[in-house]
């Protein structure tokens, strides 16, 4: 019978022979090839600019016809906030059906069906914001995740698996930024993926094809020839919520302190 | 409708996508965690620090913290929006999420606890099973039972006195190496909430301690609890059943186990209420830019369910109780159920009060618990889910008593 000092001593040289031959191969890895041939995929960022939004609302009506997210649901893909500012320094918001239908009328909802009149003459500013998601570099989504249904991609996009997804609903609790929300069709969780399949066949997102006043405009951060790219570079944007650590890429022209 | 629309009222200014996602059914999913990792807490007092005069509570706590086990996981999966894929949390675990650690952690904590159990419990399961097999001629029953007890002994029929030490030992190890994994269990039951950065109130390193500590503080008053009612349930059968101890017997026991149990309850109330009064003090103190939202929910919207349900007659109230000298079964019962409703309470006020404000620290959020369903959803996540939840550990509870008799001597 063997003993146990000889059946250590064995394993350990059996463990280390084997160590040797196996180190001399290399794992295949496609990220490192890529990498190798010198081609740079996109790194997709959004600009918007909130000087030029008129809170007509279209961008939310085509994302919404163009994503299937249902028409009369109350979640949405993107929305747009209306901000009035009076001279008393108070700030009201509001944005009714995430403005689908634009803002239609002049009083600010305040929830339980309750409108509050903002008088014309004590606005000191006022100005409309559009939000969508953020497609965050440290996505807090694609970290809590519990089995990997969200990801992100090699060109920034976090997207979302809708047959693996659980619906466990942690990462609308860890989105600062309130943009995740359950499908209510597929009952899973939904948020906007800037076109994924519009954007990666060369089109424009459905947001952007609908904004006739061009706030809004998705570029391509790797190339330094794309206009978006060149007024991130040059421009003084801003981004939301950067104190979360998430490194947002939607970036905003004329953004406000009062932006929440 | 969009899920969470039937029982979320808005007010002022939230993100368009916000509603209350995490309901009731993620309020009792903690507290029955903590229920768990507490009566294993309690029976690990006497089999790891030998704190003999808890030897009558500790195996009840043990098979009790065994049927609150599979409940632990029930409230997850009825809040899932897609609970047939519940298992993939398991299959396919995603390692930077708190929760894909649930899977290995329930797991080990299951399988120590069952092998606890089974070297509790072996001789008895041997002594069934020789004895059912003795008699010639078995009912259904009698045969069920029979193959039921002899496939749970394992083939392991020596109950002779070394075997028996070996299993104490065996007990004793398993205990320790359970409490740290209790701890764990519903430490990172706290994780799940307190690494949320994106939720103010939940945002805190302090949520898994004060976690756990209320977790023992719950789950030792609900083995107080059980235990009074099973032994007033006993003595009313006493007069019935010759084999059960005599009336006068029952009573000096229960009345000396609950005094004992009391004082440990005692000690980590104190601990628990500390630690979530310094968190409380601790935001007050730094004010961060959230504290005027939080301070709103805390003082004013939530001030009945905080200070009133919670610190005051879920806290305050037992302590008194349990301090005042010559502690009655009957002051133990409501000081008990107090602190479960105290425990339950923070449990809310965390969970839910953590959603009341919005993102953007503008508006606020109401939740309504669906009493009377509509439909499926309202009944998982409204009263109906909840009271099921909270039933099914008292039936496992039953059953498990079959197999595994609590007050019976085994060593």
């Amino acid at each position: 019978m063997i003993d146990r000092r000889t059946f250590c001593k064995n394993t350990l040289l059996i463990a280390g022979g084997l160590a040797l031959p196996l180190s001399a191969l290399e794992l295949f890895d496609p990220k490192r090839l890529l990498a190798e041939k010198d081609q740079k995929g996109a790194r997709w960022v959004f600009l918007v600019d909130t000087r030029k939004c008129v809170g007509c609302g279209f961008c939310v009506k085509g994302c919404k016809v163009e994503n299937e997210v249902p028409y009369d649901a109350n979640v949405t893909r993107t929305w747009v906030e209306r901000y009035l500012v009076t001279s008393d320094s108070k700030t009201h918001i509001d944005s009714p059906k995430g403005a689908r239908d634009g803002f239609p009328r002049k009083e600010v909802e305040i929830g339980h069906g309750k409108l509050e009149e903002v008088r014309d003459e004590d606005l000191e500013k006022a100005f409309f914001v559009p939000k969508l998601c953020n497609q965050c570099d440290n996505p807090p989504c694609v970290q809590v995740c519990p089995v990997g249904a969200t990801y992100q991609t090699e060109d920034g996009v976090v997207l979302v698996d809708r047959s693996w997804c659980i619906g466990c609903g942690y990462c609308i609790m860890g989105c600062p930024y309130g943009v995740r929300f359950f499908h209510p069709v597929y009952h899973v969780a939904d948020k906007c993926n800037f076109c994924y399949h519009r954007i990666s066949k060369g089109m424009q997102t459905a947001c952007v094809d609908s904004c006739a006043f061009g706030a809004r405009r998705i570029g391509n951060l790797r190339d330094p020839e794309d206009p978006v790219t060149k007024v991130i570079m040059t421009e003084r944007v801003n981004v939301l919520k950067e104190e979360y650590g998430t490194k947002p890429q939607v970036f905003y022209l004329g953004l406000s302190k009062e932006v929440k | 409708m969009v899920h969470g629309e039937a029982w979320t009222l808005k007010e002022f200014f939230t993100y368009p996508n916000e509603y209350i996602y995490w309901t009731i059914q993620i309020v009792m999913y903690p507290f029955m965690t903590g229920l768990v990792a507490g009566a294993f807490v309690l029976s690990s007092l006497y089999h790891v620090f030998g704190v003999k005069q808890l030897k009558g509570i500790a195996r009840f706590s043990l098979v009790f913290s065994f049927a609150l086990l599979p409940v632990a996981m029930l409230p997850l999966m009825l809040h899932l929006q897609q609970p047939l894929r519940g298992i993939e949390v398991m299959l396919t675990p995603h390692f930077t999420s708190a929760i894909a650690a649930f899977g290995i952690v329930f797991t080990t904590y299951g399988m120590i606890v069952a092998s606890e159990l089974w070297f509790v419990y072996r001789k008895h399961f041997v002594e069934t099973a020789l004895a059912l097999k003795a008699k010639e001629r078995r009912g259904a029953g009698e045969q069920f039972a029979c193959l039921l007890f002899s496939a749970l002994t394992m083939g392991a029929y020596d109950v002779s006195h070394e075997a028996l030490e070996a299993d104490e030992r065996a007990v004793k190890k398993l205990a320790a190496a359970g409490i740290p994994v209790a701890c764990f269990l519903h430490g990172y039951a706290g994780f799940i909430f307190g690494s949320v950065k994106a939720n103010a109130l939940w945002m805190t390193p302090l949520m898994p301690v004060i976690f756990i500590c209320s977790a023992v503080v719950s789950g030792i008053a609900l083995c107080i609890l059980t235990y009074i009612v099973t032994m007033e349930i006993r003595k009313a059968l006493a007069a019935r059943r010759p084999e059960l101890p005599s009336k006068e017997e029952l009573k000096s026991a229960e009345s000396q186990v609950v005094v004992m149990t009391s004082r440990y309850l005692l000690m980590f109330m104190v601990a628990a209420i500390t630690l979530e009064l310094l968190d409380l003090v601790f935001r007050g103190y730094t004010a961060v830019k959230s504290w005027d939202i939080l301070r709103s929910v805390i003082y004013e919207r939530d001030f009945v369910n905080i200070f009133v349900v919670q610190y005051g007659l879920g806290n305050l109230v037992p302590l008194v109780l349990f301090l005042v000298p010559g502690l009655t079964i009957r002051r133990a019962i409501l000081g008990t159920a107090l602190v479960l409703l105290g425990v339950f309470m923070m449990r809310w006020n965390v969970v839910i009060g953590g959603q009341a404000f919005s993102s953007s620290f503008s508006g606020f959020m109401h939740y309504t618990l669906p009493i009377w369903p509509d439909s499926m959803e309202t009944f998982k996540e409204g009263l109906g889910g909840a009271l099921l939840v909270a039933v099914v550990p008292f039936c496992l509870f039953w059953i498990l008593n079959k197999v595994m008799p609590v007050f019976k001597e085994t060593h």
